[in-house]
């Protein structure tokens, strides 16, 4: 009985190990792992896509983007998901050609807690000094000079940053670097820093706890957290001179500028004058050549349609329900064009997807 | 045969055991060796820099032992205030009545609470608290951190101290009263210095407690890493940097979180041995 039981065992453990993309019955899995920031956004976007391809599963293992470029260059698996677009030298320590797929965009607000005071405008040289620990209080000159209407408390300002290493950590101080030369010379940029004022606290969910509890307190946090908390944020000046508020419109409208073929581009500090100044995109990263290891065309072809159904007005209109910006109309356009250019050893492969979406783009709105 | 099969049963898991610890140990200075090797032991344990830039990348544990033995040990003290009585209460005073068995269990109650239901209490209870008295303008730091695990540690202190307490043999305290003690005498002279090396590793065990305790403090204290100077201060301790940080860690910053608890569990050993000394002197008194 025993041995029978083993014997199953092995056959089970043997039989699970065979060709990973097929399942037993012909059905197709499509795995991914990177970014955790569009996690929410895949997981929707993946499940409505496998509610109407039924015999397709996605899996997507939100493991972070540094994983996700590892496995990715591994091929252990279809596709990787990464917050900052890949550098020249690691582009080159890839297997073959990767290129960037934007999905979404997302961007940074500065959250924050005073009574009384419903509308509050920064730039990036006062958020700077007020995370340096060089602005201390909130009736500062330097702040009364941009909200000259507005009663500032003279309270101190506890700033809140990210006791963890966060995408988030790195995308606010990337637009600090580039507003701010003090900022750029003494904290620069990273997933973490070495802070000298405030208090820290893990995750989104932590900054915006401590920031909705403590008077007088401002912290940095995702914007697709903070709209669906709807916490009181700054508007912040951007490049242009307009004070803009964090929205879906405006963080898309960080990409309403010239945008590179390849759209490996940072967005923090557009020009657009209607965008919000921290906004950044997300990418998903494949093989532009699908032929490699043992894919067939049909696996190729499989990517190819989930990708562009992501691109479709109704999978951008997923992201914007759940507060992720949906691609401006250039990213789109541009993002479209680099799917058109995967194939499978030379042979052009195009999705079906692809043309309805590019009939239909004048129908996406964001509510 | 029965009792040989058993007798090797009981070598067999006493000796996974042991080879566990030793286990946990490796791999801990394992993963600690490329710290301890890029820093030296000393320079790490005394450098209180913690900058992850890529740029200018250097660890070192220095402001998280302080914080650590800070919180901790002003916990203790905080905590002696309440247990001790709790521990007379139940073990001298109202040895065996029902009021103590009501005070005793309700005591203990506070040790089944998770640390995460502390976390919040503090956040939202004790914080507003900390403002109102003007000790920081946030309310987050060494003094709050510090009053929720002496909370935490309470019924660890109070509830073996009574049982050492109400372990005195009553003819020594019958002796004692014979002679005209009065109570307080008998608690200062006889009670307290025959269970005094059981309350010792009974303040022991809550202060290893606290010094391993993770999430409540973690949501209080601030988690700056900076050496506090005083109890208005915010900080950070060994065991909140190695939770927060270690999601996203990797190379040498990973590696000096893993020394970092290699320390952690040093000092709690250093503490124990300490205890298990000053148990010994005073048993031998």
């Amino acid at each position: 009985m025993k041995k029978i039981l083993l014997f199953s065992f092995i056959v089970l453990v043997l039989g699970s190990c065979g060709k990973k993309n097929s399942l037993p019955n012909g059905n197709v899995v499509i795995s991914g792992a990177g970014a955790t920031f569009p996690y929410p956004f895949y997981n929707i976007v993946f499940r409505n896509y496998m509610k109407q391809n039924q015999g397709t599963a996605v899996n997507y293992g939100a493991i972070g983007s540094g994983g996700g470029i590892r496995s990715l260059r591994d091929r252990s698996v279809d596709f990787g998901a990464s917050d900052a677009f890949l550098s020249e030298k690691e582009l080159e320590s890839m297997q073959a050609e990767v290129i960037h797929i934007a999905t979404c965009m997302g961007g940074v607000v500065m959250a924050y807690k005073l009574s009384g005071v419903d509308s509050l405008r920064l730039n990036g040289d006062l958020i700077a000094d007020i995370f340096m620990g060089n602005i201390t209080r909130w009736n500062d000159a330097r702040i009364s000079q941009e909200n000259p209407n507005i009663n500032l408390p003279d309270l101190e300002i506890t700033s809140v940053y990210r006791s963890d290493g966060s995408g988030t950590t790195f995308n606010f101080s990337e637009y600090l670097c580039s507003v701010s030369d003090e900022w750029n010379r003494d904290m620069g940029k990273g997933k973490a820093l070495k802070w000298s004022a405030g208090i820290a606290a893990k995750g989104n969910p932590g900054v915006a706890g401590i920031v909705q509890q403590t008077e007088g307190a401002i912290g940095y946090i995702g914007s697709e957290y903070a709209l669906t908390l709807k916490l009181p944020m700054a508007k912040l000046k951007n490049k242009a001179g307009n004070y803009v508020a964090a929205t879906l419109e405006t963080i898309s409208s960080a990409a309403n500028i010239n945008l590179p073929d390849d759209m490996r581009i940072t967005l923090t500090n557009s020009a657009d004058p209607n965008a919000y100044p921290i906004s950044v995109l997300t990418w998903i990263l494949v093989y532009k050549d699908q032929q490699y290891g043992n894919r067939t065309e049909k696996d190729a072809q499989d990517l190819i349609d989930l990708l562009a159904y992501m691109l479709t007005p109704e999978g951008q209109r997923v992201a914007a329900q759940i507060n992720f910006a949906p691609l401006s109309e250039q990213a789109l356009m541009k993002t479209r064009k680099l799917i058109s250019e995967i194939h499978y050893s030379g042979k052009v492969l195009s999705s079906h997807k692809l043309d309805e979406a590019s009939l239909t783009t004048d129908s996406l709105t964001i509510n | 045969m029965k009792d040989k099969l058993f007798k090797l049963l009981l070598f067999v898991a006493s000796a996974s055991v042991l080879l566990l610890t030793a286990g946990i140990v490796y791999a801990l200075i394992g993963g600690a060796s490329q710290a301890f090797g890029e820093y030296g032991f000393w320079e790490f344990i005394t450098n209180s820099e913690w900058d992850p830039r890529s740029a200018t990348e250097e660890y070192g544990a220095l402001s998280f032992i302080v914080g650590t033995l800070f919180t901790a040990f002003f916990a203790l003290l905080i905590c002696l205030l309440f247990s001790l009585p709790v521990a007379l209460f139940n073990g001298e005073y109202f040895k065996g009545t029902k009021i103590s068995s009501v005070v005793g269990s309700i005591v203990d109650l506070l040790a089944g609470i998770p640390s995460i239901v502390y976390g919040l209490w503090g956040f939202y209870m004790l914080r507003p608290l900390t403002i109102e008295l003007g000790i920081n303008s946030q309310g987050f730091g060494i003094f709050t951190a510090s009053i929720v695990l002496a909370i935490m540690i309470i019924p660890y202190a109070s509830s073996l101290s009574s049982e050492f307490l109400s372990m005195v043999p009553n003819n020594l305290k019958e002796g004692a009263y014979s002679l005209g003690a009065t109570r307080i005498e008998v608690i200062q002279h006889v009670s307290l210095p025959v269970a005094g090396s059981g309350i010792v590793a009974a303040y022991i065990l809550a202060l290893g407690r606290a010094l391993g305790e993770t999430m409540a403090v973690t949501m209080l204290i601030g988690n700056t890493n900076n050496i506090p100077k005083g109890l208005a201060d915010t900080g950070n301790t060994m065991a909140s940097i190695i939770a927060n940080q270690f999601g996203e860690a990797d190379g040498i910053k990973l590696s000096s979180l893993i020394a970092i608890g290699l320390l952690l569990f040093i000092i709690t050993a250093i503490i124990n041995f300490v205890a298990k000394l000053i148990m010994k002197h005073m048993s031998r008194a």
